[in-house]
């Protein structure tokens, strides 16, 4: 690490942590409420309590939001099923890209290159028209395909991926071509294992953008027993507003645990992540 | 000289193993092109082919307007609205979201004990959905909740205010709601880009006598500079396309008295509400496009003509 003044003067200092607690506070303030309130009863939520714990928290609202009489573990599953099988799709196709774009000479590779630059551009919102014009046509509104496949493709991951490659050494694979392996099993077995932490940091990223996404599935999944947990959420408070926030909140830490369990086991990579965007 | 080389290859004969590798080529790369091709590349053809149509989703029937769509928009008062509101929206939110980034990225910088703990904390809004995050700050702000809690208990306050209701606060609600949920990607590229900043500079500085917020200013903010035209961009980017939080802050009508309709609520609103005006949509949309775009062009022209000195 770089050198720096080791001591400042004591008043920067608590000045310094005077800053960084009152921000830490402001940060962690909406999660503890929200886990608070999840676990009371909805009379004391409203009832202006403002002490985070009470003699009468109970499981209750998880009980209910997790019971037969809601739709809620149906949503989480049908998160979980679009984020995986799309995470999966995505580490294939972005990787393969990235490799055909690094290592493979071809004629107009150049060109597609600066294709998918130009594509990058595009703002998200202007697709939105579009493409549930294309899915209707398609046959695939109201269905898993809707949420998976236009996102099944990330070129912001794939110029990632073609990076790792680009600084990859050759001689690996050349090693491996020399024992007789033909191109596709030395990317399968040899390239994409040796992938993994660029690959990891790719899934963790796009993980976090399927189970997070809203605006797709509001847009092409109609029926309630298909929607994911993010628009799950959003209906549960639109028809429940103002009533029932115990339930609510228990929906929403529910729905938030899965990427904070991932966040903490793999922190390292989310750092490296927003280094790639931030320096570009 | 480059020329020669260049048609030089051109007339090599390309051999099996090259023909090989060509065939590789494109079959690792047809999965992605057949998405993006269809998904963006189509699509914004066809948004474009749309924003030149009265379309009428019910029949599938596409009637040519020219550029009716588009001269409608003179005359929306309710797209003046929008586009007001998300004006004032990204005017206030990305300077703000910018400073505070930038301020608690230079103090995560300092070797200070506990860094890697708030570092953590601070990295939480990131991890949360945006529909997960609204409600939070739904329940926060409602009449019974905990800000007007506190505002009544501090004396501020007689009885709670409707924040979600009305229409003079809804906005400023979700303004604060996207400062502080987008500060911690930034403060993140911040920190990124500290990392490299040589202590000298900062040893030499106090050689000189310089405090902490001298320092700050006349050493950390200038050396930041090429990263914040970065973050600015993503911030305008963002709050221009602004969406998530006012459908679900709003349940999709921008209300209250429309203090809550952005661009891209519109956008949706009449594509896909009762109005049924998708060309028109489409226009809307195009035209925000092209302002983001024309954004990005000068801040990266101006960014690029910086660094040259």
């Amino acid at each position: 690490m770089k050198e720096k003044k080791a001591k400042a003067p004591s008043l920067g200092r608590a000045m310094l942590y005077v800053i960084l607690i009152a921000a830490a506070f402001l940060t962690l303030y909406p999660f503890l409420w929200m886990v608070a309130a999840s676990f009371k009863p909805l009379k004391e939520i409203v009832g202006g309590n403002m002490s985070l714990i009470s003699p009468n928290m109970s499981l209750d609202n998880y009980t209910y939001i997790l019971g037969r009489s809601s739709m809620f573990t149906r949503w989480f599953f049908n998160s979980l099923f679009v984020s995986v099988i799309g995470t999966t799709l995505n580490v294939f196709i972005n990787t393969m890209a990235g490799y055909s774009l690094s290592r493979l000479h071809f004629p107009g590779r150049d060109k597609i290159h600066h294709f998918l630059l130009v594509l990058m551009m595009v703002p998200g919102q202007v697709l939105l028209i579009p493409n549930y014009l294309i899915l209707q046509n398609l046959g695939m509104l109201d269905s898993y395909t809707a949420l998976i496949i236009p996102s099944a493709a990330n070129i912001g991951n794939i110029f990632l991926m073609r990076q790792f490659f680009v600084n990859f050494p050759k001689e690996v694979e050349e090693a491996a071509s020399i024992d007789g392996l033909g191109r596709y099993s030395r990317f399968f077995r040899i390239s994409m294992p040796l992938a993994r932490p660029t690959i990891a940091t790719q899934a963790i990223f796009v993980f976090m953008g399927f189970w997070n996404s809203f605006t797709g599935p509001m847009l092409y999944i109609k029926s309630e027993a298909k929607y994911t947990l993010t628009l799950g959420l959003q209906s549960f408070q639109s028809q429940n507003a103002g009533t029932m926030w115990n339930q609510v909140m228990a929906a929403a830490c529910i729905s938030v645990l899965p990427i904070i369990i991932i966040y903490l086991i793999f922190n390292k990579f989310f750092m490296v992540g927003v280094r790639m965007d931030g320096e570009k | 000289m480059p020329a020669t080389t260049k048609s030089a290859q051109r007339q090599r004969k390309y051999t099996k193993s090259n023909y090989q590798e060509f065939r590789q080529g494109y079959l690792f790369l047809t999965p992605a092109i057949i998405i993006l091709g269809i998904f963006i590349a189509a699509a914004v053809l066809f948004v474009v082919y749309l924003s030149f149509h009265k379309v009428n989703l019910f029949t599938g029937e596409y009637t040519f307007v020219g550029l009716d769509n588009y001269t409608r928009l003179l005359g929306d008062g309710m797209a003046r609205t929008a586009l007001k509101n998300t004006l004032s929206f990204a005017v206030i939110v990305v300077p703000i979201q910018t400073i505070l980034a930038m301020i608690i990225a230079s103090v995560l910088d300092s070797k200070i004990k506990g860094r890697y703990l708030f570092r953590t904390i601070y990295f939480l809004p990131t991890l949360t959905s945006s529909s997960a995050l609204t409600i939070i700050f739904m329940f926060m702000f409602s009449v019974t909740g905990p800000v007007n809690n506190i505002l009544i208990r501090m004396g501020f306050l007689e009885t709670g205010i409707n924040f979600l209701n009305d229409p003079s606060f809804a906005l400023k609600v979700i303004m604060v709601m996207n400062i502080w949920s987008t500060i911690p990607q930034y403060t993140t590229m911040y920190l990124a880009s500290l990392q490299d900043l040589p202590g000298s500079m900062y040893e030499a500085a106090s050689i000189d006598g310089a405090d902490s917020i001298r320092k700050f200013i006349y050493i950390t903010v200038p050396y930041l500079k090429p990263i914040t035209t970065y973050v600015l961009l993503t911030g305008i980017i963002g709050t221009l396309q602004m969406f998530d939080q006012a459908y679900i802050f709003s349940n999709g009508s921008g209300g209250p008295a429309n203090s809550t309709l952005t661009v891209s609520l519109l956008v949706y609103r009449y594509a896909f509400g009762t109005q049924n005006a998708m060309g028109y949509a489409a226009a809307i949309a195009i035209l925000l496009a092209v302002i983001i775009m024309i954004v990005s062009f000068t801040s990266e022209k101006l960014n690029a003509s910086e660094s040259d000195y």
